[in-house]
């Protein structure tokens, strides 16, 4: 058992949970949740496959899976945002629908593996000599989850640092008084649940086309989406601790896996070799700490202290009191 | 005013609406699951499957499975239903179906047992036949299996025979849940590769699904990092072969479906051939003749095969070229499948020495189709004298907790 190549293994799979997490983090951040995730990560992973298949050009099917899942992600936006619907009940229609549209489009994709190009991977000459670290982050990667290292303190700064990341801000905490200063709260509640909706159709394009290419209808995703939502709130709508836990969580997703090997461990007999309870057990950390989360959010008062956005879930109808 | 005129508008064209279809028959919905018309004067066969009929593995050979059914025999028409979960859910579908006037009904997944017990115990003129499960009751509710476990050790043998060629003394396996299927596949697996290889160990990983790709490939990965030469999955996406073309020279062995073994990396599949299986038993009921007990058919069924041994296909790169007299080891037993002179029990025929040392099965001794299917002591009436809850001598992991 190699610690760094476990934490290797969850940096390369845990991009896919950074991307949709991120995403739904934006969305989030605007005031509107979109509990979709899973339905437009399925769109993306069909739509990337697809088109890598029909054209023979896998960046050409990344960029499609962005603007499928992008659309899908405005029925939401129009139902919650123009029609002021429930946002929790809209979520999970999307999902019905975006997961029946996917396996519609994507009848007949199993059986094309060997003729689809996938994204490169490839190695960081100098960084991947790093001593630890390069072998965990630089060797041998695929191009998305470098993309991913400048996407987080990217996405970081945009929301805390930028004029555009204030209104998105402000929008999700007090809309009607970034109404007030002339922000256009409808229009940028629009724009970030497509924002949403590109990042999670990014994170299925990276399953289709990177990590385990191929389409295997509606279990390509196995429940990644749902993850995300969970993993949003124990980021606390941060980018850089949603990609601690998306890593994380990749990590304790492999080394379950490594520690029924019958290997040593610092010289010493594996104590946990073949007693499946300690691989439940650490298959189970992360959900708890998605519930732990969840449950200090319950109180209004935690809430705001983790950063939850205040009015995240509300429809904003201009000119009504309150937020 | 103009409000009240909009909301008139409104309010008429709704009750248009309920006007109009109610005339019309709406198709009916159960869990989220459109029930399928029957057709008049045919015999209406309808299998329900757990995935989506284009999942590229267990689901999709069932769908094609009934799609042969449909072409190859006269006088039938066939449904299927896709995604529908098991519990409760799948109680409400295979009643539906029933009360539809289906004839006979195949479930393709476990879980779906115990909903189609009770239906079944309700249309006693329907035939019910469950795959994968172990009840039934002998009238109109019976399950279905096929002798994987040659095909299995088969795999294993190519496995064994890849590994010593190229000098690696690991191969691995990952499998699913700690249930009897699952020891008795990677047992048999673990036997093959003892036969081409014997100075060969077997690494084990449990992963604890039937279908994910992430997770699969994980396992695989896992495996590799472990020193495996070869890896085959229990489970669904073709995740095993994917990581072996990652990498250098290491390969994988798919599952389930036919078309899962495409790439070079890939060196067979064991898979599933539904549809003659669909075609006897359809045949059966229609006579009257079906028993509707535990129906365990034969490799010689051609119920199950080996994907590069089949008419009509070609060996994979990395079995073309293994050494002649390993293939020819390995032939024999394709061939002893075929013809039905080499089947299950001989695959599990003693002596067999489990991770211990211990015997499990003694010289000249053989398992039954109870052992096979179970754990000691196993049902009532069905006893297991050996069971399943063992690891062959050559596996390197320790026995999990049930």
């Amino acid at each position: 058992m190699d610690l760094l190549i476990i934490l290797a293994s969850g940096v390369a799979t845990g991009t896919v949970l950074l991307y949709a997490t991120v995403g739904e983090a934006f969305a989030e951040r605007s005031g509107i949740l979109n509990l979709g995730v899973e339905g437009m990560m399925l769109i993306g992973a069909m739509a990337a496959y697809k088109t890598a298949a029909a054209t023979g050009n896998a960046w050409l099917g990344l960029l499609v899976a962005m603007l499928a899942a992008g659309l899908i992600s405005q029925v939401h936006a129009f139902i919650t945002i123009t029609l002021q619907a429930d946002q929790v009940i809209s979520g999970l229609a999307l999902n019905f629908l975006a997961t029946g549209i996917s396996l519609v489009l994507g009848e007949g994709l199993t059986s094309l593996r060997d003729v689809v190009p996938q994204l490169p991977k490839f190695t960081i000459p100098g960084l991947a000599q790093i001593p630890w670290l390069g072998r965990v982050f630089f060797d041998n990667q695929s191009i998305l989850v470098y993309a991913g290292f400048l996407f987080i303190p990217l996405a970081w700064y945009y929301i805390n640092r930028t004029r555009p990341g204030l209104h998105l801000r402000a929008v999700g905490e007090y809309p009607a008084a970034a109404d007030t200063l002339g922000i256009h709260v409808y229009f940028l509640r629009y724009f970030y649940v497509f924002v949403g909706g590109t990042l999670a159709g990014l994170a299925g394009a990276t399953i289709s086309l990177s990590i385990s290419p191929g389409w295997f209808g509606a279990l390509t995703t196995a429940g990644q989406g749902w993850i995300a939502v969970g993993l949003v709130i124990f980021a606390q709508w941060n980018p850089i601790r949603a990609a601690f836990g998306a890593y994380t969580f990749g990590a304790l997703r492999r080394l379950v896996l490594d520690i029924q090997a019958p290997v040593l461990i610092f010289g010493l007999a594996n104590p946990f070799y073949s007693n499946l309870n300690y691989a439940f057990f650490l298959k189970m950390l992360p959900y708890i700490f998605t519930v732990v989360f969840l449950v200090i959010g319950s109180r209004e008062a935690n809430r705001k202290r983790i950063g939850s956005p205040a009015a995240l879930g509300l429809p904003y109808i201009r000119g009504q009191r309150g937020l | 005013m103009k409000k009240k005129t909009f909301w008139l508008v409104i309010s008429l064209m709704l009750i248009a609406a309920f006007v109009f279809t109610a005339c019309q028959p709406a198709p009916e919905e159960v869990g989220g699951v459109q029930i399928p018309d029957i057709e008049d004067g045919k015999f209406n066969v309808a299998i329900v499957m757990l995935s989506n009929h284009d999942d590229g593995g267990w689901s999709q050979a069932q769908w094609e499975g009934i799609n042969y059914l449909e072409e190859n025999m006269d006088g039938v028409h066939t449904a299927y239903l896709e995604l529908v979960a098991e519990g409760a859910d799948s109680e409400q579908v295979f009643r539906a179906l029933a009360r539809k006037g289906f004839d006979l009904i195949f479930g393709g997944s476990f879980g779906y047992m115990d909903s189609m017990e009770v239906v079944a115990e309700e249309f006693p003129d329907i035939g019910f036949v469950h795959i994968s499960g172990y009840k039934f009751n002998g009238t109109n509710f019976g399950n279905m299996f096929g002798e994987m476990e040659v095909m299995k050790y088969a795999a294993g043998m190519i496995a064994g025979s890849r590994a010593k060629a190229d000098g690696a003394t690991r191969v691995g396996g990952m499998a699913t849940f700690p249930i009897p299927e699952e020891f008795r596949l990677f047992n048999a697996y673990a036997l093959g590769v003892q036969e081409t290889c014997p100075d060969c160990d077997v690494d084990i990983r449990w992963i604890f699904t039937w279908h994910d790709p992430i997770v699969e490939r994980e396992g695989a990965d896992s495996l590799f990092d472990a020193g495996s030469h070869v890896v085959m999955t229990g489970a669904d996406t073709p995740a095993s072969a994917l990581a072996a073309a990652d990498r250098e020279g290491v390969y994988g062995i798919t599952y389930d479906w036919v078309g899962s073994c495409t790439i070079d990396e890939c060196l067979t599949a064991p898979y599933w051939v539904w549809g003659p299986v669909f075609v006897r038993i359809t045949e059966e009921v229609q006579a009257g003749t079906y028993p509707y007990m535990a129906d365990y058919f034969d490799a010689s069924t051609g119920g199950v095969a080996l994907y590069g041994f089949m008419d009509g296909q070609e060996l994979q790169p990395g079995v073309a070229s293994l050494p002649a007299d390993d293939l020819a080891k390995i032939q024999a037993v394709m061939d002893g499948a075929a013809a039905g002179e080499f089947d299950r029990f001989d695959v599990f025929a003693g002596p067999i020495v489990d991770i211990d040392g211990n015997i499990v099965v003694p010289d000249g001794e053989f398992m039954t189709q109870a052992d096979i299917d179970q754990f000691v002591p196993g049902a009532p009436g069905f006893e297991a004298t050996y069971g399943m809850y063992w690891w062959n001598q050559n596996i390197a992991a320790d026995l999990p907790d049930l």
